[in-house]
């Protein structure tokens, strides 16, 4: 018999907030993270903002020991071992501290790049003919499975334990991914999620495409504008979102709080045809997904409360509100919407699972975040969906059924359907 | 008079002694950090088995041999390294490329 897959666990490290009372308190407030970055100023970006988890050296010494942290210049590990260590233990877990790890606990925990500054510092040793003044920690560092390698042996996980990889999709997808292993009955518990890294090796190549805001250096907070008419290109941001997805059985007799139910889901590609290219997304592939999604949930799309997009901030915003109407045929409605972006700017890797969190939260506790930075909507969206579907106050209001969408460059797509539980 | 100063030479100087000393309080202070068997620093001598008594992670050897390199000047390569079991291998190597 197929097992349901509940939420029993959530830790995030946002550039507006790093832990999970902090996150629903900015998320009500509609708090930006985005700031202004010096390091790119020097550098000459166009683009001299972006949005970084703020993280203390005292915080940092709460979840690493002091070996981990000798030589540790990883910002993705940074972020992804807080909000996933934080997940576990928010899910009632303990860390095993005898011989055997726990067989029934996995990890999928994605990444797009990982340990970029600790790889610029290899880069500069091995150009400098020192290669054996690496040391051992560079490996460890910069494997993209470093992540869930680092927090598989902090937390003591025996079941899968891998790392996946599919651009701004990543975090939707472990979601997925880890629904999918529990409900075939192979894990009692997947604690998943995603982490990105920052800075201006990251940054960069974003930069150079020229899809970046440069007009807001002096005022960052405005820069990401999703659905906005005044939406400029996405705003670079960075940090990690997890959660303790569990067999329904096990939370109950764990006897723990279960925050919402994963429906189902879908992914697929458009194989960068049609309108599909590396860089933009195939059209028909991502109303087939939202489709397929809803139907592996069993969710008609009258049913959807709030849907959680993935809207980045560009003139494409629109494209994607044209996508979600085709798809979901609602002749006379159409749900409410709402993109975190404004607040956190686009997290990138880690946007799906920072978004996840942020979607958990609105339907545990009954509210729906603002559209931040979008005081006049974008005509070409107003042509499509009724103003009163784009929330621009916080709104009290108890919600079921969620739709979380995330796409990616390579042309993937990724939506998953969440219910209050 | 000569045969004196000959037979003085088998002979370790206070100094040396002080030296072995200090240096094996530094191998000590630098290993620290990746001993995972605290007991294992207790007594700390000679014959202290870096992975045995002190169960450091056999990956975290070569962080080990670049904090030497560093606190003592010298470079200490992959051969010497691989003999470097135990503080009084450790002390024998850096003495020997200290007087290099």
């Amino acid at each position: 018999m197929e097992k349901r897959v509940v939420i029993t666990g959530l830790g995030i490290a946002a550039p507006n907030a790093v832990s999970i009372p902090e996150f629903e308190a900015a998320l009500r407030a509609g708090k930006s993270g985005i700031t202004f970055q010096p390091k790119l100023n020097e550098l000459n970006f166009n683009c001299q903002i972006g949005g970084k988890p703020d993280i203390s050296e005292e915080k940092l010494s709460e979840y690493f020991s002091p070996l981990q942290l000798r030589g540790l210049n990883s910002s993705g590990i940074i972020y992804g071992v807080i909000s996933g260590t934080d997940a576990f233990k928010d899910a009632g877990l303990s860390i095993a501290t005898q011989e055997s790890p726990d067989w029934d606990t996995g990890i999928i925990f994605g990444t797009g790049i990982l340990g970029v500054d600790k790889f610029r510092e290899a880069i500069h040793l091995i150009d400098a003919g020192n290669t054996r003044r690496l040391g051992s920690t560079s490996v460890i560092q910069t494997m993209a499975s470093g992540i869930s390698a680092f927090l598989g042996g902090i937390l003591g996980c025996g079941n899968q334990v891998t790392t996946n990889s599919s651009a701004c999709t990543t975090g939707t997808e472990a979601i997925l991914m880890g629904y999918e292993r529990i409900k075939a009955g192979k894990a009692k518990r997947i604690l998943v999620g995603s982490c990105g890294d920052d800075g201006p090796y990251v940054w960069g190549g974003f930069d150079a495409m020229r899809i970046l805001p440069g007009a807001f250096n002096d005022n960052p907070q405005e820069a990401s504008r999703p659905m906005s008419a005044k939406a400029a290109g996405f705003v670079p941001g960075s940090g990690a979102g997890a959660l303790v997805l569990e067999d329904l059985d096990s939370a109950l007799e764990r006897g723990v709080k279960i925050y919402a139910e994963v429906l189902g889901g879908d992914v697929n590609s458009g194989g960068q045809r049609g309108e599909g290219s590396m860089t933009a997304a195939n059209n028909e592939a991502v109303q087939r997904c939202i489709k397929a999604a809803l139907k592996s949930s069993g969710v008609k799309a009258s049913e959807i409360d709030l849907i959680n997009g993935h809207l980045t901030a560009t003139g494409k915003d629109s494209v994607e509100i044209k996508n979600w109407v085709t798809a979901l045929n609602l002749k006379t409605s159409f749900p409410l919407i709402n993109s975190l972006k404004g607040m956190t700017g686009h997290c990138l890797s880690a946007s799906g699972s920072i978004e996840s969190v942020a979607s958990v939260l609105q339907l545990q506790r009954g509210f729906i975040f603002p559209n931040i930075n979008c005081d006049t909507i974008n005509p070409e969206i107003l042509a499509l969906i009724p103003e009163e579907s784009i929330p621009r106050r916080t709104i009290d209001k108890e919600i079921s059924i969620i739709a979380k969408a995330s796409f990616g460059f390579g042309d993937v797509n990724a939506v998953i359907l969440l219910k209050k539980y | 008079m000569f045969s004196f100063m000959i037979e003085s030479n088998h002979i370790p100087s206070t100094d040396f002694i002080m030296t072995e000393i200090a240096i094996l309080e530094k191998i000590k202070k630098i290993v620290t950090p990746y001993v995972q068997r605290k007991e294992g620093l207790e007594d700390f001598n000679d014959s202290t088995d870096f992975l045995v008594d002190l169960k450091i992670n056999s990956a975290n050897l070569v962080d080990v041999i670049l904090d030497v390199e560093d606190e003592f000047n010298i470079e200490i390569d992959t051969t010497s390294m691989d003999g470097m079991l135990t503080a009084g291998d450790a002390k024998r190597i850096i003495l020997n490329k200290m007087d290099n």
